[in-house]
C-alpha cells in the first residue's frame, strides 16, 4: 500500500472508532433526529464542527492548508440535497455511517451500501444529462461565508459557537 | 454533562470534539505528506467502488464514461478512509460489547414489521436515491455536513438544510404515526 492509502486507512479507523463511540452509526439515531426525538447525531456533528472550524481556519490563515469549498451550484445543491434527504430518511444511514454500521454488526446496512453503489453507477450514466441541465443553471462557485458576506471568520466563529451552545443547552433541557 | 452514556458509549459532545481534532490533524497530515489538502468525506468512494465493479465486467464502458474519468476510478486516500471506518467501528464495538447483529432496526420494525426483505428493499432503494442526490450536490453529511461546515462553505449550509429539512419531512411521512 502507498503512503496515501495508509494515511487514509489510519484516519478512517479513528473516524470509525469515534462515530461508533458517539453512537451515531445507528439507524435509530439517524431516524430519531429526523423525527426530532433524539438529537445525538447533531450533538456529535456540531461538536466536531465547533472544534474543527477553529483549527482549520487557523491553519488556513497561516497558509499551511488550502480551502476545499464545494461549489455553490444552486440547482445541484438544492435538488441533490433534497434527493439525498429523502433517500436518507428511508435508508437510515448516510454514506460514511453505512459502512461503520456494518462494522458494529448492523448488517442490514449492506443493502444500503449496495443501493448507494448502484446509485453512483446510475449517476455516472446520468451525468451528461445533469451537466447540461441542473448543473448548468447557476453556479456561484467555491465560496465561503466570510468572503460572501464580507465578515471576518473570527467574528462568525464566536457567533456560531454561542448559538450552538444555546442549542445544546436547549437539547439537554428538552431531553432530546 | 455526562462523559459516558448508559451503554458504555461516550458522550456525543466528547466523541464529536475528538472528531474535530481528527479533522484538523487530517487536513494537516494530507497537506504535509500527500502534498494536497484533503478534507474528510465519503460519498465519492461509492463512485470509485461502482467504477471498479463495473470495470470488471465492462472496462470499455467505464473508460468512456465522462464522470468516472472525472472522479478517477482508483483506490485513493478517501477509499481507504471509508474502509477504515468499518475497522474502527468494529474495534470500538467489539471492545465495549456494543457489537450486535441486527437485521431490522427497532424504529423500522415498529412501522413495517420484522420482514428483512422489506428492510432490504427500503435500504437499497433509499440508497440509490440518496447517492444520486449526494453526487449531484457533490457531498454527503461528511463532505458538506462536517468538512464544509468547518470551513464555513456557503454550499455546506444550503446542503445541510436541504438534507435535514427534506429528511424530517420524509421521515414524518414514512415513520410517523398515522392518525386513525
Amino acid at each position: 500500500m502507498t503512503t496515501e492509502q495508509w494515511l487514509g486507512l489510519a484516519t478512517g479507523v479513528l473516524f470509525g472508532f469515534l462515530l461508533q463511540k458517539g453512537r451515531v452509526l445507528r439507524f435509530d439515531k439517524q431516524i430519531g433526529a429526523m423525527l426530532l426525538k433524539d438529537m445525538t447525531i447533531f450533538k456529535f456533528m456540531l461538536s466536531s464542527i465547533l472544534v474543527g472550524m477553529v483549527g482549520i481556519t487557523l491553519l488556513r490563515d497561516a497558509g499551511i492548508v488550502t480551502s476545499g469549498h464545494k461549489s455553490m451550484n444552486l440547482g445541484a445543491v438544492l435538488l441533490g440535497g433534497a434527493l439525498f434527504g429523502g433517500g436518507w430518511a428511508v435508508m437510515g444511514f448516510c454514506p460514511g455511517t453505512s459502512i461503520g454500521a456494518v462494522g458494529e454488526g448492523r448488517w442490514h446496512a449492506v443493502f444500503a451500501i449496495a443501493g448507494m453503489v448502484a446509485g453512483a453507477a446510475l449517476y455516472a450514466e446520468l451525468y451528461p444529462f445533469f451537466k447540461t441541465t441542473v448543473l448548468a443553471w447557476k453556479d456561484y462557485g467555491k465560496i465561503g461565508l466570510p468572503e460572501t458576506v464580507g465578515i471576518s471568520p473570527w467574528v462568525i466563529i464566536p457567533v456560531f459557537w454561542a448559538v450552538t451552545i444555546l442549542v445544546f443547552y436547549w437539547f439537554e433541557k428538552k431531553g432530546l | 454533562m455526562k462523559g459516558k452514556t448508559g451503554d458504555g458509549g461516550w458522550s456525543p459532545y466528547l466523541a464529536g470534539a475528538f472528531l474535530g481534532l481528527l479533522a484538523i490533524a487530517s487536513v494537516y497530515a494530507t497537506t504535509r505528506w500527500l502534498g494536497k489538502t484533503s478534507y474528510l468525506g465519503a460519498s465519492t468512494t461509492f463512485v470509485r467502488a461502482a467504477g471498479l465493479l463495473e470495470r470488471a465486467v465492462a472496462p470499455d464502458r467505464v473508460a468512456k464514461n465522462e464522470y468516472f474519468t472525472k472522479e478517477k476510478v482508483r483506490v485513493d486516500w478517501q477509499f481507504m478512509l471509508v474502509l477504515g471506518i468499518f475497522l474502527g467501528a468494529l474495534v470500538a464495538s467489539a471492545t465495549d460489547r456494543s457489537l450486535k447483529l441486527e437485521s431490522v432496526p427497532p424504529t423500522w420494525e415498529k412501522r413495517f414489521g420484522p420482514s428483512v426483505g422489506k428492510r432490504a428493499s427500503g435500504a437499497f432503494l433509499g440508497g440509490i436515491v440518496a447517492m444520486v442526490g449526494a453526487r449531484l450536490a457533490d457531498g454527503c453529511p461528511s463532505g458538506h455536513g462536517l468538512s464544509g461546515m468547518m470551513q464555513l462553505s456557503v454550499s455546506a449550509f444550503v446542503a445541510l438544510a436541504m438534507f435535514f429539512g427534506v429528511g424530517v419531512f420524509v421521515a414524518a411521512l414514512v415513520y410517523g404515526r398515522r392518525s386513525p
